[in-house]
This record gives structure tokens, C-alpha cells and sequence, in this order.
């Protein structure tokens, strides 16, 4: 474990930036659901929407740290500010989708 | 015809730019000339019969496109309709899947905003041809991602006339997989995209392409199970790849949640086990991502520690989890999937539990001369297809080979589905048809400049598309022989490998061993067999053309038969429908078996009891059991309902099968299903269905009987039913509670209306039910017995 925690801290720090953001937004959706647990599922598509909006940021924020990883050999090519550019249009049309669903 | 000139069409990628651009534009012209064929094999019927919308489904899609079209886009989703399922109504803005309709509600606006005035009706019947066009072209993309540029034009032009897909999607066909086939294949388009470029853009295309596939049809829980399948199988063969998580984990995010705002399937996208597999799917590949990840960041020792560590605390939560998951999906009766998805999977199914389903014509399974019929010679191409597809395995090939696998079972447990193999089956087919040229194309040209003693320079242009170890099965065998036999050729042969090698190492990644088998047939064999697949080629397009025109032309509210005096034509529906439009109050209710309800609707603008969107099954065998009911007791089920006029379909005059006393049996299952006073066995003699002379009393006496033989017997004297072959047995009768009001010039629909009931009934204590059966308004509240309750 120590050795993992020692490699870890090797990354680039824009790369720790964004598992910091993952983190956070996996933290956001265990907290819903928990407040779901307590307070009951009504209105469901509410409770759909926010669960599934931090985990679709979340899953949207790795996508970004693989295209944007200098390591990873088949996105050599990608500059970042194509990778940034398609991170930001498709959390746009995600929370345009979410916004619709929240009710 | 677009076999050759497809192959010339791909583009070289070394020999100069002139070709290169030459190529492209020749492949968007023959690209055009596909999208023209595509439409024009559509429009048999409209130019046989007219521009009308055939069917029954198709009218229901009519009537709610007229209905945006005349409100507006507001109206429509709130929309609940009171003149269908009386007295329960239907609300159209849940249950409808509103793509097919928001599709060409917005075409005829568009349309009209241009000021060229299209009506509805015309803009409804032409948006399948012009959506096939479009799917061909979506196909071509397909193909082009897995293969290249030749086997998507094959494939294009295969689509473009294959039988299965025309049967759905001809002028005037106006139903939901016109444009669902053509979602279909752009989202797989765009998956295999992703999956080869890894692009977050085409991920989220890939997304919305998924949600206008979910507005347009409920065949989508094939897409969101097919592609998990495919995940899975790739992560399971080792191909695992960060391009797999881009193009897989924002799909199931943002397609679950689009797929939770189309009202129809609603918080379905999260409950049903139809989705399950996306989920459990998503779970494993974000495992699998972790497991990756920490193994780029540990030495292999360390690694292999965590990885036990890891491995028998993981094991043991997801056995907690999973066993949690058993129990609440157990818990739901179906275990959580729909009816129709359980009939897919158990085929025995529906027979079993749901009569309606089984009733279904189209959901039966096919029979193998369907197979032929539908599909022709790709059934005899697919396999060639599939070994090509392995010839390099990369995600998009083994992609279409999940894709085929999956829909060939799917289509041999209905004949319905036979249209999700067909893109499947053309694209396949456009593989092998395209490798097949390549080795034919290739041989001859090898061969033909050792004729003109050219030598190295001609075959070092040999086909790029880098199929080069190829794997025909008959040309691999015929190699065999050819090398032994021929001495000469070999050291020049090997010397061309070499060069071949260098050629294609640096093109295209195929392994450099497999060049030392380069396919060279003989002149004479490759010319016989490029000669022979063109003739192939040309009988499938023969047999495409002909079962457009005649087998699947037919717009089922005309019918045409050939005598004597020429063309005969049966338009009675339509006269039918005009009489009860005309000539009933608009609030009348009209009684039929569900197959007419759509049409009545739209065409007789009249409130049905019963119609095709066949939800409320204890509705539909309330109808049943009154049809299968002696007359008193059926009056007393029909007036309950509020029933005027009750409207039967009838063969027997003129040979028209599809009537319903063919359809009778099933009414009585099905009512027999809710209610069970109603017993099949009472109608059958010695387990055979019979109307004549030794039929069973109940069958002589109940409604359906009496009403579509009624009068018979002044036609021809004797009664004899063209469509069962024999006189009936009942013969000469009155009619107690009903009374005839309309039969069309064909006898082939007849209409019924109820029996005021009489002011006063002798020698029994009953209330006086003077004013109830007058007007149609009144509601049946407690006031009458209810004999089946």
C-alpha cells in the first residue's frame, strides 16, 4: 500500500487535479443516495437526475484525465485543448439533459 | 453493377492524389445513386395503387401526426384520447413512442414553412423510402469503420434492396422502424467510431444518437444490451482499451438519462432488467479500468500482493451485492422484464401466459423459406463474412459479428425481427462480397500483367484495402492446388511477396506471415468466378425487385385480384369506414376486434372499444367473450359498453381469408383467458374448428356466427363459404338483438347496430330499463347485470 501511495504521488499535479474532482463528485452522488435512504425517493426523477448527473461528471472527468494523460500511448496525438473542448461539450449537453429531468 | 467500379473506388493511399480525389468523388456519386434506389424500389405500391397509408399501425401514426400537426407540439404531449378504448381512454403522450411522429410532423412543418404544400398524408407516406435512403448511407458509414471504403458501398447497395427491410419501410408503410433502422445503424455507426478514435465528441454524438433512437422504437433494449455484450466480450478477449471506456461509460450515463426523459419508457431506464446489463456492465468495466490503472502504477511483486488482497475482499462484496440484487429482482413476478422481452427469450412463453402475444401474426417464428425469401443471398454470404471479419479482428469486426450472432437468434424467435438481422446481414454480405472482389480483382490483374510481362510494377497495386491473406474458402483451396501445379511463377511470386511485404507492412497492420500465402488463383478461375458473383449479384437484385412489387407492395386496405375481366379491385374498408363516417353520430361507439381499431379511428372517425396498441388485455377479452357469447348475453356486454354499432370482417363471399372467423379462435382464447365460462374445447368438433353442418351448437349459436353468415344464404342459395371450402351449417336464422345496417359490395364488412331494448318485458319481474338504452351517453353504472362478473 505504501508503495502504491509513493507511485501515486509521482503524477503530474494537473492529473491529481482532476482525480480530485472525481473524487469530489463520487463523494457528492454516496451522499444523495444516502440522503435519499433517510428521506425517502420522492420525486424519483430528482433523485435519478442528481445521482446520475455526479456520476456522469465523474465518468466524464476520467475520460478527460485518459485523453489528457501524456503517458497513455493512443492519445499522443490528442493536443489537450481538443480534449478539454470535448470534456466541456459533453458535460454542456449532460447537464442540459439533467436541468430537463430535474422537474 | 456497383460491384467493379466500387473496387476501383477505394482509394489507393500511395499512388497519387488525382486518384485519391478522383476515387472520393466517384464514391459520393455512387453513394447518391444508392440513396435514388433505395427510394425509387419503395414506391411500387404508390404507383401500383395510390398514395395511401397501408395497414393498420400506420393509420394510428397518421392519425397523431395529423393531430401535432393541426396543435402543436404542447397539445401533443398532453394529449389523452378519449376515442379509443372507451371507456377507459388512452394517454398518448406516455405510451407513444414519439419519434416516428415528431419526425415527420417536423418534415411536413419544415416543408410548409418553405411554402411547397405538402399535406400530411403525402409527407407520412414518403418519409420511409427517403429514411431507407438515409439508413443505406448510415450502413455505408458503418461498414466503411469496420472494413473500408469498398465493403461500405457493397454493403449500401445491399441494404438498399434487401426484402426484409423493404417489407417494413415501403411507401406508405408509415411505421415506427422506418425510422428506427435508420437509428439503429447510426448508433452502432457512431459507437464503432468512438471505439476507434477515442473521441469524447463522437461519444456524445454517439448519445444522442441513442436517444432518438429510444423516442423511435422499444426495439432500443436491443442497442443497450448488445453493447455492454460487446464491452464485456472485448474486456474478456483482452482487448481492453481507454478508448473502450471513453466510448462505453458516458453512453450508459447520458444515454440512461436521455433514454428517462422519452415518457414512454420513463424511470423503466432504471428499473426494468432490460437495462440491467448496461449497469452491471458499466460496474465491471470501471473494476477493470482500477485494476488497470494500479497495475501501470505497481511493480508486477507488489501488484500480484494487492491484487489477492483485493481479489477475496472484492469477491465477498460482490457476492453481498449481488445476492441483494437476486432478491429484489426475484421479489417482482416477471422478475422485472416486460412481457415482450420474456417472450424473446423463452419463446414458450407467450403461448403459455399471454394469449395476446402469441396471437400477434408477426410474432411467430419464421419458417426457413422465410429466411430465403427475406434476406436471399446473403444467407448464403454471412458466413463468408464472418471468417473475413476475423481476418484482422479489430473492436469494430468483432462488433459485427456479436451484432450478426445476436439477431440471428433474436429474428428465429420472431419473424418480426427478421428486420434488425437485415442491416447485419448487408453488412456482412458487403464484407464478403468485398474481400471476394479483392482476391478475384487482384488475381486477374497479377495474372494478366504476366501475360503482358510487366512484371513487379502492377502487382505492387494490388487492392490496399489489406485483406491480402485471404480467406474465401474456395479460393484458399483452389491456392493449394495452383501452387503446386504451377513451377514457373513461384520465384517470381516469392519476389513479389517480398515487395507485397514491404508494400503493406507500412500501410495497413497485418501480420507479415500470413503474405507468404498470397492468394494468387488462375486467370480462367478468377475471371469464371468474378463473372459468377456479378450473376450472383444480379439474381439477388432480380428477386429484391420482384418481391418489392408483388410481396410486399400491398397496402392491406385495398386488396386487387386478377380475373377474366381483368384487374378486380376490393375496396370495401374504406367504403365501410366512409358509410360509419357518414352516417353515425359522431359520439357513437363501434365494436370490433382490435386489428380494426387503428383504422377505425383515423378513417371513421369513430371511438372504438378496442385497438391495436393492445395494453389492457381484460378489455380486449371482454370483446372477445362477447363475440364468443350467444346474442342475448353479447348485447347485454356490448350495451355495458355503450356499444351502437358493432362491425365485423368477413371473407366468405369473395375468398378473403384474414376475416374473422379465421381470427375466432383467438377471441376465444383470449376471453377464454379472463373469463372462464368461455371454453375452447365448446367450439371445436373432435378438436378441429368447423362452421358447417358438424359444428358444436355453441359455435352455431354465439355471436361472431351469427353475425358474419347472417343473410349468407341469399347469395348463392346454398351458403358455400369460399374461404373454408364448405356450406356453413347454420343456415336460415333472425337475428334477435341486433339488426344489419350496412354490408359493403364485396360482403366483406358488415355492420351491426343494437337493438333498443323493448319498453316492456313480458312475464318476468324485472325494472323497467326504458331510457337506458337509447342514447349512447349514458354510463354503465350498476344498473345492469353484469353476467360475467
Amino acid at each position: 500500500i505504501q508503495s502504491l501511495t509513493k507511485a501515486y504521488a509521482a503524477t503530474p499535479t494537473n492529473l491529481k487535479i482532476i482525480d480530485l474532482y472525481v473524487v469530489f463528485a463520487v463523494a457528492t452522488a454516496l451522499v444523495q443516495v444516502v440522503y435519499m435512504g433517510i428521506v425517502g425517493s420522492f420525486p424519483f426523477n430528482s433523485f435519478l437526475s442528481g445521482v446520475l448527473s455526479c456520476i456522469g461528471t465523474a465518468v466524464l472527468g476520467v475520460c478527460l484525465r485518459i485523453q489528457v494523460n501524456k503517458d497513455n500511448k493512443e492519445f499522443k496525438d490528442l493536443p489537450p485543448e481538443r480534449a478539454f473542448a470535448d470534456f466541456v461539450l459533453c458535460n454542456l449537453v449532460l447537464h442540459l439533459v439533467i436541468m430537463n429531468f430535474l422537474g | 453493377m456497383a460491384e467493379p467500379v466500387a473496387n476501383a473506388a477505394a482509394p489507393a493511399p500511395a499512388p497519387g492524389r488525382l486518384r485519391n480525389a478522383f476515387g472520393g468523388v466517384l464514391c459520393a456519386f455512387t453513394l447518391i445513386l444508392i440513396g435514388v434506389l433505395a427510394f425509387s424500389i419503395r414506391l411500387f405500391s404508390v404507383i401500383k395503387y395510390e398514395s395511401v397509408i397501408h395497414e393498420f399501425d400506420p393509420y394510428f401514426n397518421f392519425r397523431v401526426t395529423q393531430f401535432l400537426s393541426k396543435n402543436g407540439i404542447y397539445e401533443f404531449w398532453n394529449w389523452f384520447d378519449d376515442r379509443t378504448w372507451y371507456p377507459l381512454g388512452r394517454v398518448i403522450g406516455g405510451t407513444v413512442y414519439p419519434g416516428l411522429t415528431l419526425t415527420a410532423g417536423s418534415i411536413w412543418w419544415f416543408v410548409n414553412a418553405l411554402n411547397i404544400p405538402l399535406s400530411v398524408e403525402t409527407v407520412c407516406v414518403f418519409t420511409a423510402p427517403i429514411f431507407s435512403a438515409i439508413a443505406s448511407w448510415a450502413t455505408y458509414l458503418l461498414t466503411k469503420e469496420a472494413k473500408g471504403t469498398g465493403a461500405g458501398l457493397m454493403a449500401a447497395a445491399i441494404l438498399a434492396m434487401v426484402p426484409s427491410y423493404i417489407s417494413r419501410s415501403v411507401a406508405g408503410s408509415y411505421d415506427n422502424e422506418a425510422v428506427a433502422i435508420f437509428a439503429l445503424v447510426f448508433t452502432f455507426y457512431l459507437y464503432v467510431k468512438t471505439l476507434n478514435t477515442g473521441s469524447l465528441f463522437y461519444a456524445t454524438l454517439n448519445a444522442l444518437s441513442y436517444f432518438y433512437m429510444v423516442c423511435s422504437w422499444g426495439g432500443y433494449t436491443f442497442i443497450i444490451n448488445l453493447i455492454p455484450m460487446h464491452v464485456l466480450l472485448c474486456i474478456v478477449t483482452g482487448r481492453y482499451s481507454s478508448r473502450l471506456y471513453i466510448a462505453y461509460a458516458p453512453l450508459v450515463i447520458l444515454g440512461t438519462l436521455l433514454a428517462a426523459l422519452v415518457p414512454v419508457v420513463g424511470f423503466n431506464a432504471v428499473l426494468t432488467s432490460e437495462h440491467f446489463a448496461s449497469f452491471l456492465v458499466f460496474i465491471i468495466l470501471h473494476v477493470v479500468a482500477f485494476v488497470y490503472y494500479i497495475k501501470g502504477l505497481l511493480t508486477p511483486r507488489l501488484f500480484k500482493m494487492a491484487m489477492t488482497l483485493v481479489i477475496t475482499v472484492g469477491l465477498a462484496v460482490c457476492f453481498a451485492v449481488v445476492a441483494i440484487l437476486v432478491a429484489l429482482v426475484a421479489s417482482s413476478p416477471t422478475k422485472g422484464w416486460s412481457g415482450r422481452s420474456l417472450s424473446l427469450l423463452d419463446p414458450t412463453y407467450a403461448s403459455k401466459y399471454i394469449p395476446i402475444i402469441a396471437s400477434v401474426s408477426e410474432h411467430q417464428p419464421p419458417t426457413w423459406p422465410s429466411y430465403f425469401m427475406d434476406i436471399n443471398v446473403l444467407a448464403f454470404l454471412v458466413p463468408a463474412g464472418i471468417i473475413s471479419c476475423f481476418l484482422p479482428l479489430s473492436d469494430a469486426s468483432s462488433f459485427m459479428v456479436l451484432y450478426l450472432v445476436t439477431a440471428v437468434y433474436f429474428s428465429g424467435v420472431m419473424v418480426r425481427l427478421m428486420l434488425v438481422l437485415a442491416p447485419a446481414a448487408c453488412i456482412l454480405s458487403g464484407i464478403a462480397l468485398s474481400s471476394a472482389f479483392d482476391v478475384l480483382t487482384r488475381s486477374m490483374k497479377f495474372q494478366l500483367s504476366k501475360l503482358f510481362d510487366d512484371g513487379p510494377a502492377i502487382s505492387g497495386n494490388g487492392s490496399p484495402n489489406g485483406s491480402s491473406a485471404s480467406t474465401v474458402n474456395t479460393s484458399s483451396s483452389k491456392n493449394e492446388k495452383t501452387e503446386k501445379s504451377e513451377a514457373a511463377p513461384k520465384e517470381k511470386q516469392s519476389k513479389k511477396n517480398r515487395r507485397k511485404d514491404k508494400e503493406v507492412t507500412e500501410s495497413v497492420s497485418v501480420k507479415p506471415k500470413k503474405e507468404k500465402r498470397l492468394s494468387v488463383l488462375p486467370l480462367e478461375a478468377s475471371i469464371v468466378s468474378t463473372l459468377l458473383l456479378i450473376a450472383l449479384g444480379g439474381f439477388y437484385v432480380v428477386h429484391c425487385v420482384w418481391a418489392a412489387a408483388e410481396a410486399y407492395s400491398a397496402p392491406s386496405i385495398v386488396l386487387t385480384s386478377r380475373s377474366r375481366e381483368g384487374l378486380h379491385v376490393f375496396d370495401d374498408f374504406r367504403e365501410a369506414y366512409a358509410w360509419l363516417s357518414h352516417n353515425t353520430d359522431v359520439d357513437d361507439k363501434v365494436a370490433s376486434w382490435w386489428d380494426y381499431g387503428y383504422q377505425t379511428t383515423a378513417m371513421a372517425n369513430r371511438t372504438v372499444i378496442v385497438d391495436n396498441n393492445t395494453w389492457n388485455n381484460t378489455h380486449i377479452a371482454t370483446v372477445g367473450t362477447a363475440m364468443s357469447s350467444p346474442e342475448k348475453a353479447a348485447w347485454e356486454i356490448f350495451d355495458s359498453l355503450d356499444v351502437k354499432y358493432v362491425l365485423v370482417v368477413f371473407g366468405g363471399l369473395v375468398g378473403y381469408p384474414s376475416d374473422d372467423i379465421n381470427k375466432f379462435l383467438w377471441m376465444v382464447r383470449i376471453g377464454g383467458g379472463e373469463f372462464p365460462h368461455i371454453k375452447e374445447p365448446d367450439y371445436l368438433r373432435d378438436g378441429q374448428y368447423r362452421v358447417d353442418a358438424q359444428a358444436t351448437p355453441t359455435m352455431l349459436n354465439c355471436l361472431m356466427y351469427k353475425l358474419c353468415y347472417y343473410r349468407f344464404v341469399e347469395t348463392d342459395g346454398k351458403g358455400f363459404d369460399r374461404v373454408r371450402g364448405y356450406e356453413i351449417g347454420k343456415k336460415h336464422f333472425k337475428l334477435t338483438h341486433f339488426e344489419e345496417v350496412f354490408t359493403t359490395h364485396h360482403w366483406m364488412v358488415r355492420i351491426y347496430k343494437l337493438k333498443p331494448q323493448k319498453n316492456r318485458i313480458r312475464g318476468k319481474l324485472k325494472k323497467l330499463k326504458s331510457q337506458s338504452s337509447k342514447t349512447s351517453s349514458t354510463l354503465a353504472a350498476g344498473r345492469k347485470k353484469n353476467p360475467w362478473q
